[in-house]
């Protein structure tokens, strides 16, 4: 299992190379090219004539329809409508007779193509499935690996795995939660793990850019603060409604301060992560795109050297992410479930609470 | 502004799986392995908090073995001591008595001594006597078988006589 995962590493690490396309005729635009992969489709490009067409599932006032992506596309691979829908940029609209998008005005008399509601398992929630996968069969294979050796030495992925564990649960929750930090160690793993491996798949040739999508990092910090609510304390509030230390007259500012507080936090998550991911990808991206401006091959292996070492720092911000959006979860939870706060981070959760 | 619109699938899809993958690793990945790593951690510490009580133990069952020998020690220097001064004082007791038998002895054989010696000076004397009145009479008769002189002597006594 070891040796697998020593595998599973290097092929990320080696075959980063080869995620650069390949327009076929007309200008190189690698602004476009970017955008395109760092974002959302309807089918999987895995490699260049190797599409898997993934499922579009959409409601709205046809109800719901469920068909595969290839419908989009006809024999010489051109854009189509299919049965009332057009598909244009990435968004699937309701089209008219002429097979063009429906222009409907909006009060401000901005005209904008209307569109059922996307529930298409994309490319993203692909991958998001794959990962999820991934994260089962691991963590099973481990816990599996606890009952049938119990007491014993950890061993092969057992072995892998454990230390970072006991991280998540030594040096992250233990510190900044404090004596009630074990119910959140469970979020805390997975939050961490979902978002390690979302990174690493993200960096595999032909992957998703998932943790770079701000749906899913929002949906991430939003689970944070939910958490965060439902487990603070009257501490917490109190801390919010009558900051100690804050005269009375400066309360009406204090107030609003501390309760937009509660949002910036959750948001700077989602931000902070998404921002970091889709950044890496842009840089590595935009390093081999000099090869197709500049049109020479002189200038590849100077881009190769530096999306090389680009691609490292990436493998090191994958778990560095994951590290610091667990990290600022679960002080975020010491933050509202700490009894009286000694911490002079003035409610924040992010002074020191070692 | 594509790139920060967040779309409605993939929240509603991420939102679904991460509640379900949180579920199932909470259940039955998270639970059981953070079950046994505390298990462990409590296997090992409480093996070396053993450990510790048995160095203690041994520690202590050390001292009361030193403790042990030590009296021993004592004990067989008091019982050597006890012994060799009463076995000095039976030979003490032994010459004293011996001694005092010895000057007793010494003492009755001269005692004895002395009345052999007295009784045999008493004998000798006894027959000294015995022996000169023999002699004297032998010497008598013999000088007065003369009747000369018997009468001589005869005047000589009445001589002395008259003179008292």
């Amino acid at each position: 299992m070891k040796k697998l995962f020593t595998l599973f590493f290097s092929l990320l690490t080696i075959s980063g190379f080869a995620a650069e396309p390949a327009e076929e005729g007309g200008k190189f635009d690698p602004g476009q090219m970017i955008t395109h992969h760092i974002g959302d489709e309807h089918s999987w490009e895995l490699a260049h004539g190797a599409t898997l067409h993934l499922p579009v599932i959409l409601y709205g006032k046809n109800g719901l329809d469920i068909f595969s992506s290839s419908n989009f596309y006809d024999e010489h691979n051109n854009l189509k409508p299919y049965n009332g829908y057009v598909k244009e940029h990435g968004h699937i609209y309701y089209a008219n007779e002429a097979g063009e998008p429906i222009i409907e005005k909006n009060s401000e008399g901005e005209e904008h193509h209307v569109g059922p509601l996307d529930f298409s398992i994309t490319k993203n929630v692909a991958s998001l499935f794959l990962s999820v996968a991934l994260l089962l069969i691991v963590f099973f294979t481990v816990a599996g690996r606890y009952k049938s050796n119990p007491g014993k030495a950890p061993k092969g992925i057992q072995s892998f795995f454990e230390p970072i564990i006991i991280f998540v649960r030594d040096e992250i929750a233990k510190p900044n939660i404090g004596p009630k930090y074990e119910r959140y160690v469970p979020y805390l793993l997975t939050i961490f793990f979902f978002i390690w491996f979302n990174n690493l798949l993200g960096l595999m040739p032909g992957g998703a850019n998932l943790t770079g999508n701000i749906a899913v990092t929002m949906v991430l910090a939003v689970f944070t603060l939910i958490v965060t609510l439902f487990s603070s304390n009257k501490a917490y509030w109190a801390h919010i409604f009558k900051t100690p230390g804050v005269p009375v007259a400066l309360l009406p500012i204090m107030i609003p301060i501390e309760l937009v507080g509660i949002l910036t936090k959750p948001f700077s998550l989602m931000v902070r992560l998404f921002a970091n991911i889709t950044a890496g990808h842009i840089i590595i991206l935009s390093l081999f795109s000099l090869i197709f401006i500049f049109e020479s091959i002189a200038i590849g292996p100077v881009s190769v050297a530096f999306a090389t070492f680009m691609y490292f720092l990436e493998l090191f911000v994958a778990l560095l992410q994951a590290y610091v959006f667990t990290l600022l979860t679960a002080m975020y939870f010491g933050g509202a479930t700490e009894e009286h706060d000694h911490a002079d981070d003035m409610g924040h959760g992010d002074g020191g609470h070692y | 502004m594509e790139l920060v619109t967040p779309g409605i699938g993939l929240i509603f899809w991420q939102t679904v799986t991460f509640i379900v993958v949180l579920f199932l690793l909470s259940k039955f990945a998270w639970k059981p392995i953070m079950a046994s790593l505390r298990e462990r951690e409590h296997s090992i510490e409480s093996a070396l908090r053993m450990a510790d009580q048995a160095k203690l133990e041994m520690q202590a069952l050390k001292a009361g073995n030193e403790k042990l020998l030590q009296d021993a020690r004592i004990e067989r220097d008091r019982i050597m001591r006890e012994a060799s001064e009463a076995g000095t004082a039976i030979i003490e007791q032994a010459k004293a008595r011996a001694n005092d038998e010895g000057t007793r002895m010494i003492e009755n054989a001269r005692q004895a001594i002395n009345n052999e010696k007295k009784a045999a000076l008493t004998e000798v004397k006894n027959m000294a006597a015995t022996l000169s009145i023999d002699i004297a009479e032998r010497i008598l008769k013999h000088e007065l078988r003369d009747p000369a002189a018997q009468q001589a002597l005869v005047t000589d006594y009445i001589k002395e006589v008259n003179l008292n």
